[in-house]
């Protein structure tokens, strides 16, 4: 009963879902109030409808109703209830259903706290939103339907794959989520706008709390991913350039742009037509993302449910939505109103030159992650050649890029509007460059002399957190720290916090030492300054797995310092090994462990690894994403977005 | 199933029976592992690779660097044997020019196309298009009026 | 500068990239594979301790006979081999196809035991324990199948089980053709 119950409300959701991406559109377009009226009611009905299905799949996971076809391939009986909490979207049907609520609850959430949009702005965002919706819907109602009955229900399910129950890898995708359709409303705004005519000020304002929010979800998103690989692998590596690590990147860096890019809209009225245009792109590659994920044309690690069906379905779907963006956006963009040309008028030296130049520079950031991830495809296709592309290629590409990027992050703040100069600037931030060179140096010297660029990212991390603060500090010497608003405060944390994940990533990965050693039951090895022992390894019973759990000591001039307790899971289910490492941090570096293979002789193969700064990896950008959510909560973008002027209001059509 | 192999035994990518004798090989060995590309998984290096096609490949590349070979004859080994497609880092080619140079010229075109728009000063609204002959007619014919 | 054309290039790059990604997935393209350089080069070499028991061991003058060769690496812990089994049974007794088998990564009793069960289609029949040799020959797993000309260059390469179709439409004409 309770999986019909979810069909039919995901089926009456998609009948409300194309009510609301039309009528209300039609009402815009004829100026009539009731058709917009309907778009809140249906964006709020149709949310309500998503969350109930939800609910019910849910239900059928928590209960382990094993004649839903989808439980059985996902779920097992004696699976912990958070996993099989989690297990709901931790397979393709139940992921899109995830990704459809979402896309719902964004839409409600435009209809409730938009009170302040023209009616016409609104009913054309909330209609554009649904649009959207119709489109996954239809997608889950005819290709990927959760709620299939299997009749016999067998006696009990597959369960999930073992490396999924994982607390991190639970919440990674809803936050991952968050992000990727939080950027549908920035794309329904940018469609709205083009419809309209109109980008200005006040459209700017709108939509950067969106923009923002789905940044900051995003950012925590790929941290948690990242973190779970972290742990979860086994060897400490945080980031692959995997497909999937590259395609949720992408999407961040466009975001990135455009929150950069809606300042100067906001500021100087500049710089529109790019900033719509960041705006659908941001979107377009977190739909892309979703393509490469689930079509197959691209093999990772992470990929699911690769199905070619499937694959033609999204990418007829990324076409119309981004090749419907797009093209209107080449038919409407020239037309909007620029003071002064496309890229408005700007010195080079100013704040908003600054913030160009950091769209150029996060732009060829983003092209370099599409064209590694996606050149082997087309290579493949147009002659046959098989190419790789992975961390080295990167490190080679990438990482020159940010070197500008970080340079210029900590003047562009320093620089005023319209018109600046940059000796000033460069003056107080003597202070800092002279410290960032002397860590540079420091590192080089003390920690590894052959890392050499290693300690020059060091040298850029320590530049971005002192010049951050810097400016910080500046600003609150003339006494405006009372005045000064949310949103430059979130500023200073996300810059600082970008320094801290540098800091943390170069110094994870050039500084960290490894022991990989077969140690006997009672043998020590020296481990850096620590001695490792191995005192025991013991049989464990979980819940749905049996383990070997290991007891290593760790101790530092003769006295024991700390113990780490790895196990090697065995899912009973699967028949499948998993390896749980054990970590003990004090957040300036991580004991890290796994246990392997036990021996005839009785040896069991350990690896032991210290991580310096690794925990400020996922620090930093937990920052980052909280300086994000401090500028979200800025009042004036809550009560102070301008109502349009007077004479700005009438219709532009 | 073998995707399965490269991921699910994580404590087997490099074992201690692999490992050489001298420090400073086996960090060469290390550094090469680091970026050879495992056949049979996705996107891992044979380092992290718990396959075990990465592990003879692990092995090859100690054999290799024992016999003395230089680390650019042991990359050489590995592509003789399987093709560009064993390198992380593709070889900068004719056919990896695009992936390589694309992204640089994306930011030397669109950071020429900014600078030059930065230092067009406001102009004075072009002059409007010549008349056409149609144009022209008519206004002769309102003339003449 | 043409504005209008700058308006449109998004646009574009959509329409280049939805192109290729719809050959992809209509190609049936598969991702995975990683090609093979081993195609129209002289064989790599070969040289394995006999499976078999009082056999002499493998040499590469085996490859050089002025007939088309077949050389196909198993094992008997692998699963696909089982599948292809049957074909190469096939080529051996009806068409009386030279076969080279190598056990990769398989103790000989087991391997032994194996084909002895099943029937043996093996004209020459190898072993390479460690996997030294097959890393030679570019080998990424089992099964893998490559056809050696009566030159000694390798024709083909297959990185799966050969099925029927790959017998009838690729294999057996090459090799008639080489006779």
């Amino acid at each position: 009963m309770i999986p019909e119950l979810g069909h039919f409300a995901l089926i009456l959701a998609f009948a409300v879902a194309i009510v609301q991406g039309t009528l209300p559109l039609i009402g815009a377009s004829r100026g009539d109030a009731r058709l917009m009226a309907l778009g809140r009611t249906a964006a709020l009905t149709q949310a309500f409808l998503i969350l109930l299905s939800f609910g019910a799949l849910v239900q059928c996971y928590v209960v382990s109703d094993f004649s839903v076809a989808n439980v059985v391939a996902n779920s097992h009986s004696a699976k912990p209830l958070l996993y099989k909490i989690t297990g709901t979207w931790g397979n393709h049907e139940g992921s899109m259903m995830l990704w459809t609520l979402i896309l719902a609850l964004f839409g409600a959430s435009v209809a409730i706290f938009g009170a302040n949009l023209p009616d016409t702005l609104r009913s054309r965002v909330l209609s554009v939103q649904a649009l959207i919706g119709v489109g996954f819907l239809a997608f889950i109602l005819f290709t990927s339907n959760p709620f299939l009955r299997l009749s016999p229900a067998p006696l009990d399910g597959n369960g999930l794959n073992p490396v999924l129950q994982d607390p991190g890898l639970a919440f990674h995708p809803p936050m991952l989520y968050l992000g990727y359709v939080g950027f549908s409303v920035t794309y329904s705004f940018a469609i709205a706008a083009l419809l309209e005519g109109r980008v200005d000020v006040a459209w700017a304002r709108w939509v950067r709390p969106w923009t923002l929010a789905a940044w900051c979800f995003l950012t925590l998103g790929i941290a948690l991913g990242s973190w779970w690989s972290y742990y979860i692998l086994g060897w400490g590596g945080f980031w692959f350039w995997d497909p999937v690590e590259n395609a949720s990147l992408m999407p961040w860096l466009a975001g990135t742009a455009l929150l950069h890019s809606a300042v100067v809209v906001e500021k100087r009225d500049a710089l529109k037509s790019w900033t719509v245009l960041l705006a659908i792109l941001a979107f377009s590659l977190s739909l892309l993302g979703t393509f490469l994920v689930r079509s197959g044309v691209l093999t990772s690690v992470h990929a699911f449910a690769q199905d070619p069906a499937r694959g033609m379905f999204i990418l007829a779907f990324l076409i119309v939505v981004t090749g419907g963006g797009l093209a209107l956006y080449a038919w409407r963009a020239p037309k909007l109103q620029h003071a002064h040309g496309p890229w408005g008028l700007f010195q080079p030296v100013s704040r908003e030159g600054a913030l160009i130049l950091n769209n150029l520079l996060l732009c060829t950031l983003a092209v370099t992650v599409l064209l590694g991830t996606l050149y082997p495809l087309f290579l493949d296709l147009v002659s046959g050649a098989k190419v790789s592309v992975g961390p080295p290629f990167f490190n080679a590409t990438f990482v020159p890029i940010c070197a500008p990027l970080f340079a210029a992050l900590c003047v562009g703040p320093f620089l005023s509007w319209k018109r600046a100069e940059l000796g000033p600037a460069l003056a107080r931030l003597r202070a800092v460059f002279f410290a960032a060179v002397m860590a540079a140096v420091v590192a080089a010297v003390a920690i590894d002399g052959r890392a050499t660029l290693a300690a020059v990212a060091f040298g850029f991390g320590v530049w971005l957190i002192l010049g951050s603060a810097t400016e910080f500090v500046g600003r609150a010497r003339r006494g405006r720290l009372r005045t000064m608003p949310r949103s430059t405060i979130g500023m200073t944390i996300s810059h600082a916090a970008l320094g801290v994940v540098v800091l943390g990533s170069v110094a994870t990965a050039a500084w960290n030492t490894e022991l990989i050693h077969t140690m006997k039951l009672g043998e020590s090895a020296p481990f850096g300054d620590y001695t490792a022992t191995l005192v025991k390894v013991e049989p464990l019973q979980g819940p749905n797995y049996t383990a070997e759990r290991a007891t290593i000591v760790l101790s530092l001039d003769g006295k024991p310092y700390t113990t780490l307790t790895p196990e090697r899971r065995l899912f009973t289910v699967q028949r499948r090994q998993v390896s749980e490492t054990s970590i003990q941090t004090n957040l300036l570096r991580d004991l890290y462990a796994t246990l392997g293979e036990g021996d005839l002789q009785g040896g069991w193969v350990v690896r032991l690894y210290n991580n310096p700064l690794a925990p400020w990896i996922w620090l930093g950008a937990a920052l980052c994403a909280l300086g994000g959510f401090v500028s979200l909560s800025d009042r004036r973008l809550r009560i102070g977005a301008p109502k349009r002027s007077r004479v700005a209001a009438q219709p532009a059509e | 199933m073998l995707v399965l192999a490269c991921v699910a035994f994580p404590a087997f990518a490099v074992e201690p029976s692999e490992m050489l004798k001298d420090p400073a090989l086996e960090m060469r060995a290390r550094t090469l592992s680091r970026e050879l590309r495992c056949v049979v998984c996705q996107n891992q290096s044979i380092d992290d690779s718990a396959a075990e096609v990465a592990h003879d490949m692990r092995i090859a590349v100690r054999e290799r660097l024992t016999a003395g070979d230089s680390d650019k004859a042991v990359m050489g080994y590995m592509v003789a044997r399987y093709g560009d497609y064993v390198l992380l880092e593709p070889p900068f080619k004719p056919r990896t020019l695009v992936l390589w140079l694309g992204a640089p010229l994306v930011l030397v075109v669109a950071g020429l196309l900014l600078f030059f728009a930065a230092r067009r000063r406001p102009v004075v609204p072009a002059a409007p298009p010549p008349l056409s002959d149609t144009e022209k007619e008519r206004l002769q014919s309102l003339l003449k009026r | 500068m043409n504005n209008r054309v700058l308006y449109l290039l998004p646009l574009l790059t959509l329409a280049v990239m939805a192109g290729f990604f719809g050959w992809s997935l209509l190609s049936g393209r598969d991702p995975a594979s990683i090609g093979s350089v081993m195609v129209n080069r002289q064989a790599p070499r070969l040289a394995a301790p006999a499976l078999r028991e009082g056999e002499p061991a493998l040499t590469s003058d085996l490859l050089k006979t002025g007939k088309p060769v077949l050389v196909n690496f198993f094992a008997s812990w692998c699963t696909p081999c089982l599948a292809e089994h049957p074909l190469m049974m096939r080529l051996r007794q009806r068409e009386g196809v030279t076969i080279v088998g190598i056990a990769w990564k398989n103790k000989p009793e087991e391997a032994r035991a194996w084909l002895k069960k099943l029937g043996d289609p093996f004209t020459y029949a190898g072993t390479d324990y460690d996997g030294m040799l097959s890393l030679d020959w570019g080998l990424s797993g089992v099964p893998e199948t490559y056809l050696i000309d009566a030159a000694g260059i390798v024709r083909l390469h297959y990185h799966a089980p050969i099925t029927e179709k790959d017998l009838n439409d690729t294999i057996l004409p090459l090799l008639r053709a080489g006779k």
